[in-house]
């Protein structure tokens, strides 16, 4: 199934939770709300057309400081899917507010999510609900803050941690 | 100086000698700079030229830490800890610059040299070193160890 | 009390003084002796089998992705090749791509062709580290030593390429760094054909080798679903026996014109990542042999609008004319490396000058260069993709590497997310060495190869 197509299904399944898609540079994108998130998930995952096994990757970006988005939604959760089968792409995007950084986890679909859903945590601040044990995946635990998100200057360091340092 | 000083000065290069081509090292490897560390340790360069050429990968048999990579706030506490575990005498090579410096690592999750956390003898710059550089750091830690003096 | 407390760390709950066995837990790493790498694993043993194992990764955290931040877009490179730094040349493309992609370019097909070869000898040079160091800590440190041997003449090609062993910041948005050195092709037939000599030797150490195999063949085995469920691709996968490979499947540059097999495996076990990796070495020399005679000569750099660079753009005779004789003394800057002249720069880069740094010659013999060098130096000028975002995947040594990249119109980047190919074997490990002695763990961990700048970036 080719990308448009695919967004094509989507929005006649999914309607008005399909905020928003795009195929900027082919890569097919479909913007949904978190309430659809973990439906519209499910669907790409069990239907046979789709058929999206793999999740290739899950990351967030932080649009604090992004020119003309500095108001909206703060934080927007990205998945990659791919499938194996069909050899086709999709990019789901999902935003969310920073007082509300909260996300559905899709580690039951996809267990790889588990990681992936901890080093956004790490990394942003933002949490996934059902998520089984959302700890720290790349830092430690006494670190103070989420340094990816933008407002964390990349030289903030913190004191050592560990005995007699 | 009486004979007795001569006797000891003696002694001290003798055991100074035997001890710099007796290294025994251990590798501390994080990092890219332990791609160059293989490369240095095998048979193209052939450390073992240089009596070091056995790398022991317990801190209790080793009297050389090569602390080879980026060292991260999360991995500095066990740096420490493998340093405190090493008898003396031992000495430490920084391998790489981001040992040395934090190199352009300039951030909050890497530590800004390993000097802030133990003590350093020989720094060996370069991002990775070519194995010519660590030899070269490896030749100039040899010096010291024949120079320095032997407690009784 | 004390004692008691000892032998309850030691033992486990309830200390051994009951008739039954209690559990043992042991820390495996951050510096463990058998184990290149630095990750903890927290097991718990019953006897000498895994039965529950934690795996905690980050030690080599180094802030990849806010680093590539505070920098312009070219400004990322040599972070990129710290990312998996026994193959950092397919880093380096990745990420070009992924910018290119973003900005809309192609490349020329010369560059492509570089490309394609630089890719696979570090294909091949990561293979054989991950060969040689498995079987050094299975106790055949001959296969080491023979493997760094080749993994030696393959260098001495990168070094001529791009001036670096390892850390060799080679890729440029729009093109690369520099051309191929003259009798680049013999130099490399001859390294391809001493490597041909030492896989052979291994093959012929390894494969049958009775020690070997009982430590590999069903030892750490992961099946078809489950390593698909974890998003593990590249050699790993391929060993379940999923013949995915970015190569063949979303083609890029010129691999849909070469001719190449995707060895699989059916086991998915330890012995089947090792003979998958040995057929893709081979492979990787098909490659660079059909394509070193295939290249084509021609523009290596594009421009903005993906036109190549004529060679002639760089000259403008009729601008530097005024400085009569000056232009008449050919000038042949290079001051590091060969293939930087104005006729290579040409060859190998875009034709664009809002992307691609011009030739040296240029940058020192003509105000135009210069200002154009500057302009793409100087902050706040630069490289400036329009906004927006791009996913591009290439086939890295371990499995699909990709590179997400978001762009505010700027000149450095808003967001670069590398999708590490080392990341999801790591998270699938325990369930990979569960149930197994833990003396299994070191192949196991061993035919993974984990990278720890790509794993923890």
């Amino acid at each position: 199934m080719d990308g448009a197509a695919i967004l094509e299904r989507l929005r006649g399944r999914f309607g008005g939770d399909v905020v928003e898609t795009h195929d900027h540079r082919g890569d097919h994108t479909a913007v949904v709300t978190r309430g659809a998130l973990p439906r519209l998930l499910a669907h790409c995952h069990d239907e046979r057309p789709l058929a999206f096994d793999v999740l290739m990757d899950l990351t967030a970006v932080d649009y604090l400081t992004y020119p003309g988005r500095e108001d909206g939604p703060r934080f927007e959760v990205v998945y990659h899917l791919y499938s194996l089968a069909h050899n086709h792409r999709l990019r789901v995007k999902v935003r969310v507010d920073e007082d509300d950084a909260v996300v559905p986890s899709a580690v039951d679909l996809w267990p790889i999510a588990d990681w992936f859903e901890r080093e956004v945590w790490d990394m942003f601040g933002v949490r996934f609900s059902g998520h089984p044990d959302l700890r720290r995946l790349l830092l430690y635990e006494e670190f103070i803050g989420h340094p990816l998100r933008k407002d964390y200057p990349i030289d903030r360091r913190q004191p050592l941690i560990g005995p007699t340092v | 100086m009486g004979v007795g000083s001569f006797f000891t000065s003696k002694l001290d290069e003798a055991i100074g000698w035997a001890r710099k081509y007796s290294i025994f090292q251990y590798p501390f490897v994080t990092a890219c700079c332990g791609m160059e560390y293989m490369a240095t340790a095998c048979s193209h360069y052939d450390i073992d030229r240089f009596g070091a050429g056995l790398p022991r990968f317990s801190p209790r048999q080793a009297d050389v830490l090569f602390v080879v990579g980026t060292i991260s706030h999360k991995l500095a506490p066990v740096l420490k800890r493998v340093y405190d575990q090493m008898t003396e005498p031992k000495w430490v090579v920084a391998f790489g610059v981001c040992t040395c410096t934090g190199g352009f690592y300039d951030n909050y999750a890497t530590v800004q040299g390993i000097d802030t956390i133990i003590p350093v003898d020989v720094y060996i710059p370069g991002c990775p070193p070519r194995p010519e550089s660590v030899i070269d750091g490896l030749m100039k830690l040899q010096d010291k160890i024949a120079a320095q003096a032997q407690r009784y | 009390m004390a004692d008691t407390a000892r032998r309850e760390f030691m033992l486990g709950e309830g200390g051994g003084t009951g008739g039954g066995s209690q559990n043992l837990h042991v820390g495996v790493g951050p510096a463990h002796p058998a184990m290149h790498g630095i990750i903890r694993i927290t097991t718990e043993l019953d006897g000498e089998i895994i039965v529950r194992a934690d795996v905690e990764i980050g030690y080599l955290h180094r802030a990849f992705e806010k680093e590539c931040e505070a920098g312009g877009w070219n400004n990322a490179m040599p972070y990129t090749d710290r990312l998996n730094y026994v193959s950092p040349l397919i880093n380096n493309f990745g990420y070009c791509s992924a910018v290119e992609k973003l900005l809309g370019i192609d490349v020329t097909e010369r560059c492509k062709y570089i490309r394609v070869i630089m890719s696979e000898i570090s294909r091949i040079c990561d293979h054989l580290t991950c060969i040689g160091a498995t079987a050094m800590e299975l106790g055949a440190f001959t296969v080491f030593l023979y493997m760094i041997k080749a993994r030696e003449f393959l260098w001495e090609l990168v070094e001529d390429v791009t001036g670096a062993r390892l850390t060799i910041s080679y890729g440029r948005v729009g093109g690369v760094k520099a051309d191929l050195p003259d009798g680049f092709a013999e130099k490399t037939l001859r390294a391809l054909k001493e490597t041909r000599e030492v896989l052979d030797e291994v093959h012929r150490l390894l494969t049958g080798n009775r020690i070997f195999t009982d430590r590999m063949v069903g030892v750490g085995a992961l099946s078809r679903e489950e390593t698909i469920a974890y998003a593990i691709t590249g050699p790993m996968l391929r060993a379940a026996g999923v013949s995915y490979d970015v190569r063949r499947a979303q083609p890029y540059y010129v691999y849909d014109r070469l001719e190449f097999e995707i060895p699989t495996q059916k086991d998915g076990d330890n012995y089947a990542r090792y003979l998958v990796r040995m057929a893709e070495m081979e492979q990787s020399m098909r490659i660079v042999e059909q394509a070193l005679a295939s290249i084509p000569g021609g523009p290596v750099n594009v421009d903005f609008e993906g036109r190549p660079i004529d060679p002639a753009a760089y000259v403008d005779r009729g601008k530097q004319g005024k400085t009569d004789g000056l232009l008449l003394v050919p000038l042949t800057l290079s001051p590091n490396l060969q293939g930087q002249q104005r006729a290579a720069s040409a060859r190998i880069n875009a034709d664009d000058k809002r992307v691609v740094l011009p030739p040296k010659e240029n940058t020192y013999g003509s105000i135009e260069g210069l200002m154009n060098h500057f302009m793409l130096i100087m902050e706040g000028y630069g490289i400036r993709p329009p906004r927006g975002e791009a996913y591009f995947p290439v086939e890295g040594a371990n499995g699909e590497l990709g590179f997400y990249v978001v762009s505010d119109g700027g000149d450095r980047p808003y967001r670069v997310r590398c999708r590490p190919p080392c990341l999801p074997p790591m998270a699938a490990l325990h369930r990979m060495i569960e149930g197994e002695m833990v003396a299994d763990l070191v192949p196991t961990f061993g035919s993974v190869n984990m990278i720890g700048g790509e794993l923890d970036r």
